[in-house]
């Protein structure tokens, strides 16, 4: 069994570190190897974060390099541009549509580029863009954005739904599981 | 049982199964989690400790005492505690004592990148280097029985790559370890020169018997695939290097990377045709093989500076590196900046209005020295601010100090701060200090201090009193400001610095991250009110930018602290939605 990497990309405070434990527990709980590597400290302040997921049948690098990820999920759209170098040929990029401003376009010393989206496309990226501030509000918080790419994710792997509903409530505190449960089914379900 | 787990709670678990009874520590990224981790064992005490070297001689005492003992620190840290390490070095413990270290390569949250194996050396401890989760619990054990067995303090390097990464771990029961008897014993463990030059040779001994240990030790294996190339490696680089070469290479990989083995790794370069030492950082065990007199390559392949990876490894080894697509736009950077409604904003605003000269220090408010606000020009190490305060107003006298200020946080205040603070307030510069009070040690991610009232469990605790303290420190002018009140802040940083003698402007307020920290309601601009003078764009506020040349706020991101609003000349930011 070939190693599956998987980046998961934003900005600090999005949530990140919940996505990439959710995907951590319902690997084990398959019986895979699984290695995940995260960002901690003074560059999540609003600062662009990665954390990369491995897993297969032996995993000894903690980390992805450029050109080896088979997904990229990413929480907003520019974030989704930066990392687009670790995509492999042909891999898929899992995208919300979100744009946050980082401070140099927020003073004017740079432009934040126009149609991400198709540009993306256009380099033979395989592209899933959700809305996903709008489903996560219709599952009841903004916050929940992180969980509802975490479904869309959930379509590419052959994996029953039960484990990853197993792997949510092992990840989540019981008050907010039914909204990240719906969170997560909206994104799975979303039509493109 | 198997499970997934951060390297920093693995060494967490690897505590709790040896018995380990007691933990110090002072926070510091990436090694902070190994303490917040352990104090979720009922059967460990643990505690945040004002600083390292503070932090490695309680572990020493409850040692002494006869209970297996631990503290963590980052690099830098170490450098705190280097004092009390050398010295343990002679003393020996009682029961086992471990120190858990974590380098920084990449400088992802750090200052500088140092190694700190040349503190293993330096200090003539053994150190281990765990490679994965799996290892890092499995040597934090063993580290506990190798300090009893040599009497030793023990090192535990982690780094980044490995603090951070989780992977899978086995769990095992508990071992419960005896209290040792505590024996006075003024020879072993009162260090006055006669009895230090008694220990120094057992020193020498006990490293002699412990490269013995190294040579037979199953924390350094070979690894026989291909003998074409042999690899020696340690900790992350290993997994990177199995990574590449699988079963095409040989490779020794070493556990413990001081003190190193000789006739280990002499039988293994006898077996490989091409020997190289693949270690991030410096090349210290490539030196060691010198030494030995073998051929072999390292850093001229591979550098000095920052993290290896994967296809690292492969570009200077001639092997095939993928790559990947990139756009021909320019991805704007996406530095990390203070949080919408930070307190610490106000303040640098204030200094950077002033146009002052700012001498300052580690933590959040390091931000304060970023576009637009560029009001910090000095960052060294913790505590750094006031005692280099000190020296440039010695050096310029009047012409500095009224133009002059040091800003420093609480918990770095009481880190290692106030020592500086002491010394200005007894050789008597003309200082003015102003510490940020946001009552949490921010960066780290949210830990108590001595300032905060509350211990590592969120219990009540001891408090200082900063302002009395200030007060005992010589300092006789201590303010107190809101850093939200732009107006207050200005002018009572103005009267400081005009003031005939040192003072202290404690800016205070909780860090707006906090979870019992109330949030106002997002602020609106009025657009027809806005004349698109950007004076709101100079806070370098995450949630105003500009739309068709007229601010904006993302409500999304906006903490309603309102300092926008105070600083707008045409009252085009307003609170209530209603007069919009």
């Amino acid at each position: 069994m070939k190693t599956t990497n998987i980046m998961i990309v934003g900005v600090g405070g999005q949530g990140s570190l919940l996505a990439s434990n959710l995907l951590g527990t319902l690997l084990v709980e398959q019986g895979l190897d699984v290695k995940v590597s995260e960002v901690h400290g003074m560059s999540q302040r609003g600062g662009s974060v990665v954390t990369y997921v491995r897993f297969g049948e032996k995993v000894y690098s903690p980390v992805i390099d450029k050109g080896e990820a088979d997904y990229i999920v990413s929480f907003e759209m520019l974030e989704a541009a930066r990392w687009l170098p670790y995509l492999k040929s042909r891999g898929r990029v899992i995208l919300s549509t979100q744009r946050i401003d980082p401070m140099p376009v927020i003073t004017g010393a740079a432009a934040y580029p126009d149609a991400l989206i198709e540009k993306i496309k256009a380099t033979g990226a395989l592209v899933d863009a959700v809305d996903a501030l709008k489903l996560a509000q219709r599952a009841g918080s903004v916050r929940a954005a992180n969980i509802v790419l975490m479904g869309r994710l959930s379509t590419y792997f052959n994996m029953p739904l039960e484990a990853w509903e197993n792997a949510l409530k092992e990840c989540i505190p019981p008050r907010y599981l039914d909204l990240n449960k719906e969170a997560f089914k909206l994104g799975r379900n979303a039509n493109n | 049982m198997k499970r997934l787990m951060l390297g920093n709670e693995a060494v967490a678990r690897g505590l709790y199964e040896a018995g380990c009874r007691v933990v110090s520590s002072y926070p510091g990224t990436p090694s902070t989690e190994i303490t917040e981790y352990a104090a979720k064992y009922a059967d460990i005490y643990c505690e945040w400790a004002p600083n390292e070297k503070v932090a490695m001689e309680v572990s020493f005492g409850a040692s002494l005492a006869g209970k297996r003992s631990f503290c963590a620190m980052k690099h830098v840290g170490l450098n705190v505690a280097a004092d009390p390490l050398f010295t343990l070095s002679y003393t020996g413990i009682n029961a086992g004592m471990v120190i858990g270290v974590a380098d920084d390569p990449g400088m992802h949250s750090s200052q500088n990148e140092q190694d700190s194996r040349h503190y293993a050396i330096g200090a003539k401890v053994p150190m281990l280097e765990p490679s994965d989760s799996k290892e890092a619990l499995e040597f934090t054990k063993i580290a506990f029985d190798l300090s009893e067995e040599y009497d030793t303090p023990v090192l535990l390097r982690m780094c980044t790559r490995i603090s951070h990464s989780q992977s899978i771990v086995t769990l095992s029961e508990k071992t419960n370890s005896e209290t040792k008897p505590f024996y006075k014993n003024i020879r072993k463990y009162v260090m006055v020169p006669g009895n230090a030059r008694l220990r120094r040779p057992i020193v020498e001994e006990r490293t002699a018997r412990l490269i013995e240990y190294a040579e037979t030790s199953p924390l350094n294996r070979m690894e026989m695939g291909n003998a074409f190339l042999g690899i020696i490696a340690a900790g992350t680089a290993y997994q990177y290097a199995k990574e590449v070469f699988g079963k095409e290479a040989s490779y020794l990989k070493l556990g413990m990377v001081n003190p190193l083995p000789e006739k280990l790794i002499r039988e293994f370069a006898e077996k490989v045709d091409r020997l190289i030492v693949i270690e991030e950082l410096d090349p210290i065990i490539e030196t060691h093989c010198r030494l030995l007199g073998l051929s072999v390559e390292g850093k001229t392949l591979f550098p000095m500076i920052g993290e290896f990876s994967q296809n690292l490894i492969s570009e200077k080894l001639g092997r095939e590196t993928k790559a990947g697509k990139t756009l021909e736009d320019e991805i704007p950077v996406r530095p990390p900046v203070m949080c919408a409604g930070c307190p610490h904003r106000g303040i640098f605003y204030i200094l950077s209005k002033l146009k002052l000269n700012v001498l300052g220090d580690i933590g959040c408010y390091a931000l304060g020295a970023a576009v637009p606000l560029n009001a910090m020009h000095t960052c060294i190490c913790m505590g750094s601010s006031i005692s280099s305060l000190h020296g440039f107003n010695i050096a310029l006298g009047r012409e500095s100090e009224k133009n002059t200020v040091a800003v420093i946080g609480d918990s770095t205040f009481l880190h290692t701060g106030v020592n500086s603070l002491i010394n200005i307030g007894y050789n008597g510069s003309n200082s003015t200090v102003i510490i940020l009070d946001n009552s949490i040690t921010g960066m780290t991610g949210h830990q108590q201090n001595p300032a905060t009232g509350y211990n590592i469990k969120g219990d009540p605790a001891g408090k200082v009193d900063l302002e009395a303290l200030c007060r005992a420190c010589g300092i006789n002018r201590v303010r107190v400001v809101d850093p939200y009140d732009l107006e207050e802040c200005e002018a009572v940083v103005r009267e400081e610095l005009d003031a005939d003698e040192p003072s202290v402007i404690i800016a205070r307020r909780p860090c707006v991250l906090l979870k019992h920290v109330t949030h106002g309601p997002p602020v609106f601009v009025k657009k027809e009110a806005c004349r698109s003078c950007k004076i709101c764009m100079r806070l370098g506020c995450p949630a105003i930018h500009l739309e068709n040349g007229k601010a904006a706020i993302d409500e999304t991101l906006c903490a309603g602290c309102e300092v926008c609003i105070s600083l707008c000349p045409f009252d085009a930011i307003q609170a209530d939605k209603e007069g919009v």
